[in-house]
């Protein structure tokens, strides 16, 4: 192997696209002018900012003014977070999950410890919430409710719309992460009802750094980085104008992609699975595949563990990864899939395969051909699951 | 990805000794499907005592596989006595170094060694019961006779070295105390730890996995199924037997009288008297 390596962890990371690259090129040359400056070379460069919050206004349908470029998904979740708390420092509950990504659950955990009273709602077998525990969680002291948009590691997705009405009917602030849902499937601000969304572009192939907090008009927020008047006050700091530019473009790429190349996509990944579940000796797709990610599989294959399920996929040249404890860089495996239930069976010997528009057909038959050969060579010296193992011989 | 060294590397892509053995003359087991990895180890030792093969098999990290590959290649050929001496900080040398953090896959590889001589030798580590008081660190289920041995066995001094070598201490952290009194009752005493009770038959952990797996097929799903249920075996923690229900059974309001008065007698009836059962 190794003539071509294949890509399939973009719910880690993307590949800048080649039209982003170009797009950014004359703001690292000509066009340096610092936005703020009253001269030429200011106002040369402000045009392109307010171009690249129109393009990001528009991926979500929102208006331009309601956008606030940041410097990654992370900074959005803990300005967002923040600001709100911040604006409201009379209530002192917060409602999250416990399927987060850590730039939520780790606020809200440094919070709890703080002077805050955090709900972590819990999910099912499939990963969602239960609608009635939320309602019920909520009551008079509830200042902020902060749910993902879309899971990144199961990719499952979570009725946005239902909860924002749940959320805003009790007067409560609804903050989102949609890190992993934009770009591919639709989002709209003026038909649910988020008061702000938390979005990253290097998860749709703009370059990493650069991210946009979408705050609703009419939302109570204290800044979280203060300083410069830069975006109407509410994020200081001057703007990374070339980073600000490519982002502008990859929404713009990705709005016009939405439809189309995302159900080619869907239709990747769809046969990567099937054919994975179906012709393993043992294995099974984790999380709600009626509610889901067009892009992200999340399959656990039964008694081979993950990193070494990985470290072979890399010799083969794929690129995936899992959620057992020996890749987590911590020690303990996948919080998403633990919440789920999955058996610690079943944890360590998950891959999640998360796909992008740059995949192709031959992607696929590569890597269920490697795919299988993988798991039958670890199942072999594996202790576990002997019978099974014959049986498919 | 981890920085494994090119040694790491070879093991684990060209597993030495890989697979089963049959009748072996000793087996060992070390770790658990829940820590992540499991590790089974076969000896045939001659009359003269002498190691003269060794097999395994891995269920675990890129590490954990060469760690266990590279000690059955130093342990063939060796005198028991010999290979007794081996040191988990041997394994690691053995492969250039294994990064901090992968340390306790070492530690699995010299578990599984020792398990393997206490049984050829007819010594039991420790009867179940006796261990269970033990266990220090709930989350990976260390026992503080573990915890005591990789201390003196590689010097350590901080509870971080205690958790990258064993797990201890790297789930809910409540044991952090515990295992820092352990560390300061080596560094100021150098008496050896109280070896634990005497030698009690006991199944092994992966025997007990699959008489468990066994009675739920035959004894147990074909009446859940019956009802539309099922159930599903989640993990085996020394005695406690975690299970999630399925199907009809998640939503069914008798389903703790099913666990209790149904399943958990048959799991005591079949496979092992001290066996208590939990959902997740």
């Amino acid at each position: 192997m190794g003539t071509k390596n294949i890509y399939t962890d973009n719910n880690a990371t993307t590949m800048v696209a080649p039209e982003v690259v170009e797009e950014m090129q004359p703001f690292f040359s000509d066009l340096y002018g610092n936005p703020s400056s009253m001269h030429l070379f200011g106002g040369q460069v402000k045009k392109f900012i307010d171009r690249a919050r129109e393009q990001a206004a528009s991926l979500i349908n929102a208006d331009p003014s309601e956008i606030v470029f940041t410097s990654c998904g992370t900074e959005s979740d803990n300005a967002a977070i923040r600001g709100v708390l911040s604006a409201h420092p009379d209530k002192k509950h917060i409602i999250t999950t416990r399927v987060e990504h850590p730039a939520v659950k780790n606020v809200c955990q440094y919070l709890s410890k703080n002077g805050y009273r955090v709900t972590e709602l819990s999910v099912d077998s499939r990963g969602q919430i239960d609608m009635d525990e939320l309602t019920e969680k909520m009551d008079k002291d509830t200042v902020l409710v902060s749910i993902m948009w879309a899971n990144n590691e199961t990719g499952v997705i979570f009725p946005v719309d239902d909860i924002a009405k749940i959320v805003k009917s009790r007067g409560a602030v609804f903050h989102c992460d949609a890190v992993q849902a934009t770009g591919k499937v639709s989002i709209d601000m003026n038909k649910t009802p988020v008061d702000l969304l938390s979005i990253s572009g290097h998860k749709f192939h703009a370059p990493k750094g650069i991210g946009a907090l979408y705050i609703r008009k009419g939302t109570h927020f204290v800044p979280f980085i203060m300083g410069g008047h830069q975006e109407e006050g509410r994020r200081a700091g001057t703007e990374n104008v070339p980073y600000i530019v490519g982002f502008g473009r990859a929404c713009e790429i990705a709005l016009k992609h939405l439809s189309i190349e995302n159900i080619r996509v869907k239709t990747l990944r769809d046969r990567l699975e099937k054919e994975l579940v179906e012709k393993a000796i043992e294995a099974s797709v984790n999380g709600d595949t009626q509610n889901r990610l067009p892009n992200t599989t999340n399959i656990s294959f039964k008694y081979i563990e993950g990193e070494s399920i990985l470290m072979l996929l890399s010799e083969a040249g794929i690129a995936a990864s899992s959620g057992s404890a020996c890749t987590s860089g911590s020690l303990e495996p996948s919080h998403v899939l633990r919440a789920m239930g999955v058996p610690f069976t079943r944890v360590h010997g998950s891959v999640r395969f998360s796909l992008s528009r740059y995949n192709t057909e031959d992607d696929v038959d590569c890597i269920i051909e490697k795919m299988l050969h993988i798991e039958k060579q670890l199942r072999e010296i594996s202790p576990f699951g002997r019978e099974e193992l014959y049986a498919a011989q | 990805m981890w920085d494994y060294t090119e040694k790491v590397k070879d093991h684990f892509l060209n597993p030495r000794n890989a697979g089963e053995m049959k009748d072996p003359d000793a087996v060992g087991e070390a770790g658990s499907l829940a820590c992540g990895d499991q590790m089974k180890l076969m000896l045939r030792i001659d009359k003269n005592e002498i190691i003269t093969d060794a097999k395994f098999q891995t269920f675990g990290c890129g590490s954990a596989v060469a760690s266990a590959s590279a000690l059955t290649e130093m342990i063939i050929g060796k005198p028991l006595a010999e290979a007794e001496k081996i040191t988990n900080r041997d394994i690691a040398d053995y492969l250039g170094g294994l990064p901090e953090k992968k340390m306790h896959c070492s530690v699995l590889g010299h578990a599984a060694l020792d398990a393997a001589v206490n049984k050829y030798r007819g010594r039991d580590s420790a009867a179940p019961e006796e261990k269970k008081k033990h266990v220090l660190c709930e989350c990976f289920g260390v026992t503080e006779e573990e915890i005591l041995h990789v201390i003196k066995e590689n010097g350590l001094t901080k509870i971080e070295d205690v958790t990258n070598y064993t797990k201890a201490g790297g789930g809910c952290m409540s044991c952090h105390e515990k295992i820092s009194a352990l560390i300061k009752s080596v560094v100021t005493t150098e008496k050896p730890s109280p070896e634990a009770g005497p030698a009690g038959k006991k199944l092994t952990n992966l025997q007990k996995i699959k008489l468990i797996e066994e009675t739920f097929e035959k004894e147990i799903k074909p009446m859940l199924k019956a009802d539309g249920g099922d159930i599903e075996l989640i993990d085996v923690e020394g005695s406690k037997v975690v299970v999630s229900l399925r199907g009809m059974c998640s939503s069914c309001s008798t389903s703790n009288f099913t666990l209790k008065k149904y399943i958990e007698p048959k799991l005591k009836e079949f496979v092992s008297d001290d066996l208590f059962i939990e959902e997740v």
